[in-house]
C-alpha cells in the first residue's frame, strides 16, 4: 500500500503558499495526515502535488482575549488537550478530544485538517459547529470569515474552495461558569463514533436557562445544531421533559446507515447520547452557578 | 533427571532479540539483487478474463516483468497440489498460482508484477489494462447451496462439493423415546486470521546450483517444500523453505499459497531474488478466512434435562476453492460431542463453495462452532425446562471415572476417538466458585440499581491436541559444551524455543542458556509437518524429550568409560556427568562431544559411534484431550446495547505445563479473540461477492481497552499419551469463548427475550431483543 | 521532484541520506537505514505496530513521509535497550510475558515509552486507554498492561 508518486513541496511561510496554491493544479494540502495519508497509501487519491503545510509556523497556535479565541489550523490536537488555556474557556473541547482518535493520531493530527476533512463522525467540527465558530480562510483571492452555519457543505465537503486554505478558527468564548456536556458511543476507545453529541448552557439565577446549543455529529454527513431544542430551552428548567424533547429532536435527524449500524440505530443512539450530553450540561452549569 | 526448568515460568529466550529489534521477519530479509512483486488482484468476484494488456505497464520505468502463468510454461503448470486430499473430494480443487481465464473470488492473484521497489510495481498494476467479463456469483452458502445458485466454477454443476456425516449410537431411538426434543438453528460466524505481520515470501536462486531458496512467513514451511518440489517437477533437496520470524500465524498461515509458488516461479523465470509482501488490504482479500456456518440442531434430553442426543445439519462456507481439503469442516464435525456423553449423534455438513476468499482454519478450526451449538443447546434445555444452566452440564457430561471414554467420533483417519483423561464437571465446579457464581444474583441486582443489565455466562470444551503422526527434533552437543537443539516445528510466538530449550537443559542437566534451538528451516532438519492444531508441544516438544534423553544416555555412557565407573553411579548436571556423591569426579559434556568429534588416528570409546548427539521423533496416532470451562460476566447498558465484559474466569487443563507464563499467554490471547468473535469480528461482502470490510476502520479487531484481566485456574491431568504428559494449549481459550460470551448476553437480557443463537452480536442486535421484551 | 536530501536525528546519531518524497517515515527506516525494529502492520493508521517517537512524541510512522522528519528527533525501538541491557519497560515485558510473536512490540513499547514519560504513575485503565490505539493478535493484552505498570513503578522508584 504505497502511494502513486507527486510532486512536493513545503512552503515556509503563508506566502509561499499562496503562490503554490495559485499555480499548482491537483494538489492536496498535508496538514496531520492522519486522515491523508491513509487515503494516499490505499490510493483513495492522487494528487499530483503534496503541498505539506508543516512548516508555516503562523498557521499554528492558541490566542486569547476577553472577546475571542482563536486556534491556528496546524494546531496538533495534542497541544489543544493539554492546553490550560482552552480549558479553561472551552472545557467541552477538551473533553472532546478524549475522543479524537488515539494518543499517536493526536501528535501529529491538527484542528484544520479535522474541519476541512470534515468526517461525519469527527469531534472536532462538531465542537466548532456547537460554539458557532467562524472559519478564517485566506486564498490567493484574498482572506474571508465563513460562519459555522456556511462551512459544512455536504459528505467530506467544506466551504473551501480549491485553492483556499484554513488558517484560523475564531469564536466568542461562552461566559465563565457555562455547562457543557460531551457524549459519544463508539464500539472501542477512539474508533468513530456511531453518534456522539455535546452541549453547552448558561443559566439565570433562578436556574433557568439562558443560553443553549447543542450539536448532534456522526449522524448525518454534517454536525447539526439542534435548533428546535435550542428554542424551546430557553427561559425554562432543564428537566426530564426537556431532555425527552432534546433526545426526540436528535433521534428526527437523517441518519446514515454504513456497515457497521442501521440507519435507525444511529437515530436512536442519537437520542441516548444527546439526553447525557445536555444532563451534564446542566450538571456542570449548576456546579459553576 | 532434573525438573529445575520444566514446569517453572522461565523467561522467554527469544525476548531479548525481539525486544530490542532483533527481530528477523521475511519483510527484514534483503538480498542482493533483490526486486519487489506485486500481485495484480480479480477485481470481481466472479469473471472471465477476455484480456490482459500489460505494454503500459512494462512502460513506467523501473518494471522489470510482468508474468501471467502462461509465461511460467517453460517451469511449471496447472493447478497446485492438494494440501489435505480427501475421498470425499474425489478431485481436488484448488487454484493455480496465477489464475486462468476464469477467477473465482475477488482478490484472486492474475498477474504478478516485478519491479525496483514495491511502490512502482503497485504503479505498474494500476497500469495494466484488464478486460475482464463478470459471470454471475454466488457469495451466500446457503444460496449457493441451492440447485438454482450461479455456478461458483463454471465447470461444476454443483456447489456442494461434499456432505460430511458423523454418526454415532441409535440416533432415531434415542429420540423417539426422548422426554423432550428441541429443534434450534444457529448462525455461527468468525473471521480472519490477522496477525499482525501479513504474509510475505522472499524467494531466490541460486545461480550454479540451480537451488531455490524461499523464505515464507508461514506455519507449514515443510509442506511448502513438498508441494512446491512436487509442482516444479524437482527434488526436495534442490529447495530450501525457511520461516523465519513469523508475526502470528493462527491458521491461515498454515496453507500453502499461490503468491509462495508465484513468487518462486517468478524468481525461476527472471533470474533474480523476488520478494513480496501482502499487504493488510491483501490480507482482507486473499488470506484464507473462516466464515459462515449455518446450523440446524435437534437435541434430545431427558426428563431431567440430561442430554441424550444430537442430530442435524450445517451448511458450510467453503469459499471458492478447497486448497486445505475438508479439514475444516471435518473438524467441526469430529468436535461433536464435546464434552458431553451423548448416547447418539447424527450430524452432517455440507460443504459448499462460494465466490469467496476459500475459507480453512482459524485458531480454533471448526471446534469453536461447535462448541457454540453444543453450548446452546444446552443452554436451551436448561431454558426449557427451567434447570439452571449448569445442572444440565453436571448430567450430561461425561464424569471423571468413565475416562478413557470412547465417544463415537472418529479421527481424520477413521480411528475411533477417546478422550485421555480429565474432569469435565470438576472445571465447571471450578470455574463457578472462583468467578462466585454464587453471589451472582446479589451482583445483579446491584448492577440493575446503575441501570445495567447483568449477566453471567458458562462455556466448556474439549479440545483435540497433539495431533500426529509425528514432529522431531535432534539434540546435539557442541565441543565447547552448548547444546544445539534442532527442529522442523515452525513457531508463530508461541515461544516453543523456549519450552524445547527448557526440556533439554532438564535432560542434560545445562543451564538454559547454554541451549540454542533452531527450527522451521528444512535444510537443518530433515522433516516437519505443521503448527497447527495445537500440536507442537505434545509432538516436537516429546521429539525433544527423546532425542535429549538419548544424548544423556550416551553421555553416561561414555564417561562411564572414561572415569571407569558403571554406569548407575553417574549424574549429570552443570554441564557435567559426575559420580553421584562425588562431584570433582567428572567429565564435562564439552569433552565427551570433543572425544566423540574424534582426531585422527584416536580410537573413540568402545562401541560408541561419533558425535555427541540423537535424533527423536515422537509418533502418535492418538490425540491428547485438554479441556476447560470459562465463565465470564457481561454488563449491558441497555440504552445504547453496549455489552462490556467486566469479569472473566477459565479453568483449564493442558495437562502438565512446560512453562506456565506462556500457558497463560496463549489462553488469554485465545480468549481474547474469541471475544472479537463474539462481539467484533465479521467479514461482510455484498450480495456480488465484493468484499465490503477490507480496513481496520471496517473490521474491527479486540482492542486493550475493551478486554478484560483474565483469571486462569490450571488443572493439570498428565496426558497419558506422551513421555512429558503436556497437552496442546494454543486454542482451548478460543474454542469456548464466544459461547460463553452469548450465553452471558443472553442470561443479561434474561428469560423474556429470545434465545441467542448467533454470532458475532452487535450493540443493535441487542438492542433489537431488548426491544422485544418491552413489547 | 521526486527525491529530496534531508538531514535528522536517529537515536541520537546524525543521518544525512537523500529519499524519495513518497516514501514512508517507516519504510525510510527499514529499507534504508536497516532499522528494521519498526513494522508495518497496516499502512492505514490504525494497529499501531510502527508507532515510534518523532520529536518526544509518539506518532504512526506509516502516516509519516521520510522528508516531513528532516530536522527531526526520530527515536525507534532500537534505541530503548540492548539484548544484554534490556531497558525497565524491555525488562518488564519479558518478566510479564508481554510479547509472543514480538511484532507488535515495538510499537507498544515506544507508546508506552512515551506515555510513561509524562505519565509516571498510570492506573491499569489509563495503561489499557493509551494502548487502545494498539493492536495485538497474540497476547490478550493483559500481559503488557502488567508490564507497563511495573515498568512505571520501577522507573520512578530512586535510583
Amino acid at each position: 500500500m504505497k502511494p502513486s508518486a507527486f510532486a512536493y513541496h513545503d512552503p515556509r511561510s503563508s506566502d509561499d503558499l499562496m503562490a503554490l496554491l495559485a499555480r499548482l493544479d491537483n494538489a492536496k494540502l498535508l496538514a496531520g495526515g492522519q486522515s491523508l495519508m491513509p487515503m494516499l497509501n490505499l490510493r483513495l487519491v492522487a494528487p499530483d502535488h503534496l503541498i505539506d503545510i508543516n512548516r508555516i509556523p503562523e498557521l499554528a497556535g492558541v490566542r486569547l482575549s476577553a472577546e475571542r479565541v482563536e486556534v491556528g489550523a496546524m494546531t496538533r490536537q495534542a497541544d489543544l488537550l493539554v492546553s490550560r488555556d482552552l480549558a479553561s474557556v472551552a472545557p467541552v473541547l477538551a473533553q472532546a478530544l478524549a475522543h479524537v482518535g488515539h494518543v499517536q493520531t493526536r501528535s501529529r493530527g491538527t484542528i484544520g485538517g479535522s474541519c476541512c476533512h470534515l468526517d461525519p463522525a469527527a469531534e472536532l467540527p462538531a465542537v466548532c459547529a456547537l460554539l458557532d465558530a467562524e472559519f478564517d480562510v485566506i486564498g490567493p483571492n484574498g482572506a474571508r470569515l465563513v460562519p459555522a452555519s456556511d462551512w459544512f457543505q455536504g459528505y467530506l465537503q467544506s466551504a473551501l474552495d480549491e485553492r483556499e486554505i484554513l488558517r484560523a478558527i475564531r469564536w466568542r468564548p461562552w461566559s465563565r461558569g457555562h455547562g457543557h456536556g460531551f457524549h459519544e458511543y463508539a464500539r472501542r476507545h477512539g474508533d468513530f463514533a456511531i453518534a456522539g453529541a455535546a452541549a453547552l448552557l448558561e443559566f439565570t439565577a433562578d436556574r433557568s436557562i439562558r443560553r443553549a446549543a447543542v450539536v448532534v455529529f456522526g449522524v448525518e454527513p454534517a454536525p447539526r445544531r439542534l435548533r428546535q431544542t435550542e428554542s424551546a430551552l430557553l427561559g425554562r428548567q432543564l428537566d426530564d421533559d426537556a431532555l425527552a424533547a432534546a433526545a426526540e429532536e436528535a433521534r428526527s435527524l437523517d441518519a446514515m446507515s454504513d456497515v457497521h449500524v442501521s440507519a435507525e440505530y444511529r437515530r436512536h443512539i442519537a437520542g441516548v447520547v444527546t439526553r447525557r450530553a445536555l444532563a451534564d450540561a446542566g450538571q456542570a452549569a449548576e456546579v459553576a452557578a | 533427571m532434573s525438573t529445575r526448568y520444566f514446569g517453572a515460568p522461565v523467561a522467554r529466550i527469544e525476548d531479548p532479540r525481539l525486544l530490542t529489534g532483533g527481530g528477523r521477519y521475511v519483510d527484514d530479509i534483503v538480498l542482493p539483487g533483490m526486486l519487489h512483486a506485486a500481485f495484480l488482484r480479480s477485481p470481481v468476484a466472479h469473471g472471465r478474463i477476455r484480456s490482459i494488456d500489460r505494454s503500459a505497464a512494462l512502460a513506467i520505468p523501473g518494471i522489470h516483468a510482468v508474468y501471467t502463468m502462461t509465461d511460467f510454461a517453460g517451469i511449471a503448470s496447472g493447478p497446485m497440489p492438494p494440501m489435505a486430499p480427501h475421498p470425499l473430494l474425489q478431485t481436488p480443487i484448488t487454484c493455480r498460482p496465477l489464475t486462468d481465464d476464469e477467477v473465482r473470488y475477488a482478490g484472486e492473484p492474475i498477474a504478478i508484477v516485478i519491479a525496483d521497489s514495491r511502490a512502482s510495481a503497485e504503479d505498474a498494476l494500476a497500469a495494466i489494462a484488464l478486460d475482464i467479463e463478470h459471470l454471475p456469483a454466488a457469495a451466500d452458502a446457503r444460496a449457493a447451496a441451492a440447485k438454482a445458485a450461479p455456478r461458483v466454477h463454471t465447470e461444476r454443476e454443483s456447489n456442494l462439493i461434499a456432505t460430511m456425516r458423523g454418526t454415532h449410537g441409535k440416533v432415531d431411538a434415542v429420540f423417539a423415546s426422548a422426554a423432550h426434543r428441541f429443534t434450534e438453528s444457529f448462525a455461527t460466524h468468525r473471521g480472519g486470521c490477522h496477525g499482525m505481520e501479513c504474509r510475505g515470501v522472499v524467494a531466490s536462486v541460486d545461480g550454479p546450483s540451480g537451488d531455490l531458496t524461499l523464505f515464507t512467513s508461514s506455519q507449514s514451511p515443510y509442506m511448502v517444500r513438498r508441494f512446491l518440489s512436487s509442482y516444479l517437477g524437482r527434488d526436495e533437496s534442490g529447495i530450501r523453505v525457511v520461516a523465519p520470524d513469523v508475526g502470528g500465524g493462527f491458521g491461515p498461515k498454515a496453507n500453502v499459497y499461490p503468491e509462495e509458488f508465484a513468487v518462486a516461479l517468478a524468481a525461476i523465470r527472471c533470474g533474480r531474488p523476488v520478494k513480496w509482501i501482502e499487504d493488510r488490504q491483501e490480507h482482507f482479500l486473499a488470506t484464507t478466512q473462516q466464515r459462515d456456518q449455518f446450523w440446524t440442531l435437534e437435541v434430545a434430553c431427558d426428563a431431567h434435562g440430561r442430554m441424550l442426543g444430537v442430530r442435524g445439519c450445517c451448511i458450510h462456507d467453503n469459499g471458492a476453492y478447497a486448497p486445505y481439503g475438508l479439514i475444516l469442516p471435518a473438524t467441526a464435525l469430529a468436535s461433536f460431542p464435546g464434552p458431553y456423553a451423548l448416547q447418539a449423534f447424527d450430524i452432517a455438513i455440507d460443504v459448499v463453495l462460494t465466490n469467496l476468499v476459500p475459507t480453512s482454519p482459524v485458531r480454533g478450526a471448526g471446534r469453536p462452532n461447535t462448541a457454540f451449538v453444543l453450548e446452546r443447546l444446552a443452554d436451551g434445555v436448561a431454558r426449557r425446562l427451567g434447570l439452571p444452566r449448569e445442572e444440565v452440564r453436571r448430567r450430561s457430561f461425561v464424569r471423571a471415572e468413565q475416562m478413557p471414554y470412547v465417544t463415537g467420533g472418529k479421527m481424520r483417519d477413521g480411528s475411533p476417538v477417546a478422550y485421555d483423561s480429565g474432569d469435565y464437571i470438576g472445571a465447571l465446579d471450578l470455574v463457578l466458585d472462583k468467578i462466585d457464581a454464587a453471589g451472582f444474583e446479589r451482583r445483579r441486582g446491584e448492577a440493575a440499581k446503575r441501570g445495567r443489565l447483568l449477566g453471567l455466562g458458562l462455556a466448556s470444551c474439549v479440545e483435540d491436541t497433539g495431533l500426529g503422526p509425528f514432529e522431531g527434533a535432534s539434540v546435539r552437543v557442541t565441543p565447547s559444551g552448548k547444546v544445539v537443539v534442532s527442529t522442523g516445528a515452525a513457531s508463530q510466538g508461541q515461544g516453543h524455543a523456549t519450552v524445547f530449550a527448557q526440556i533439554a537443559a532438564d535432560a542434560l542437566g545445562v543451564a538454559i542458556g547454554d541451549v540454542i534451538v533452531r527450527s522451521a528451516d528444512t535444510s537443518a532438519f530433515p522433516l516437519g509437518l505443521s503448527t497447527i492444531a495445537s500440536r507442537i508441544a505434545v509432538t516436537a516438544g516429546s521429539s525433544v524429550e527423546i532425542a535429549a534423553r538419548k544424548v544423556r544416555d550416551k553421555a553416561i555412557k561414555v564417561a562411564a568409560q572414561l572415569l571407569e565407573v558403571a554406569e548407575h553411579d553417574l549424574d549429570i548436571n552443570d554441564g557435567a556427568v559426575h559420580v553421584a556423591g562425588v562431584r570433582d569426579m567428572k567429565v564435562t559434556l564439552a569433552t565427551i562431544a570433543r572425544t566423540l568429534s574424534g582426531a585422527a588416528g584416536v580410537a573413540l570409546p568402545k562401541e560408541i559411534e561419533p558425535d555427541l548427539a540423537a535424533t527423536g521423533y515422537f509418533e502418535t496416532s492418538q490425540l491428547a484431550f485438554a479441556y476447560g470451562s470459562q465463565a465470564c460476566e457481561v454488563e449491558i447498558d441497555p440504552e445504547t446495547g453496549d455489552a462490556k465484559i467486566i469479569r472473566y474466569v477459565v479453568a483449564h487443563d493442558c495437562g502438565r505445563l512446560i512453562n506456565p507464563k506462556l500457558v497463560d499467554g496463549q489462553i488469554r490471547g485465545g480468549v481474547v479473540h474469541g471475544i472479537g468473535n463474539a462481539l467484533f469480528e465479521r467479514m461482510r461482502h455484498d450480495v456480488s461477492g465484493q468484499p465490503l470490510t477490507t480496513t481496520y476502520g471496517d473490521y474491527l479487531l479486540p482492542a486493550a481497552s475493551e478486554m478484560p484481566d483474565i483469571e486462569i485456574h490450571h488443572i493439570e491431568t498428565p496426558s497419558p499419551r506422551n513421555p512429558i504428559g503436556v497437552k496442546g494449549a494454543g486454542e482451548g481459550g478460543t474454542i469456548p469463548a464466544a459461547a460463553w460470551v452469548i450465553s452471558a448476553i443472553e442470561d443479561a437480557l434474561g428469560s423474556r427475550a429470545p434465545p441467542i443463537t448467533m454470532h458475532p452480536v452487535s450493540p443493535e442486535n441487542i438492542l433489537e431483543w431488548l426491544k422485544t421484551i418491552k413489547a | 521532484m521526486t527525491a529530496r536530501r534531508i538531514n535528522l536525528r536517529v537515536n541520537g546519531r546524525t543521518v544525512e541520506a537523500e529519499v524519495e518524497v513518497r516514501v514512508s517515515l517507516a519504510d525510510f527506516l527499514r529499507g534504508q537505514l536497516g532499522l528494521t525494529g519498526t513494522h508495518l502492520g497496516c499502512e492505514h493508521g490504525v494497529c499501531g505496530a510502527c508507532t515510534l517517537i518523532v520529536d518526544r512524541r509518539p506518532v504512526r510512522a506509516c502516516l509519516m513521509l521520510a522528508v516531513q522528519a528532516d530536522g527531526s528527533n526520530v527515536e525507534t525501538v532500537e534505541s530503548l535497550g540492548t539484548r544484554e541491557a534490556l531497558s525497565p519497560l524491555q525488562q518488564a515485558f519479558s518478566d510479564h510475558h508481554a510479547l509472543q510473536c514480538g511484532f507488535c512490540t515495538p510499537g507498544m513499547l515506544m507508546t508506552l515509552e512515551a506515555y510513561l514519560r509524562d505519565h509516571p504513575a498510570p492506573t491499569r485503565e489509563e495503561i489499557r486507554e493509551v494502548l487502545s490505539g494498539n493492536l495485538c493478535r497474540c497476547t490478550g493484552y493483559q500481559g503488557i498492561v502488567d508490564a507497563a505498570l511495573q515498568a512505571a513503578q520501577v522507573r520512578r522508584a530512586p535510583a
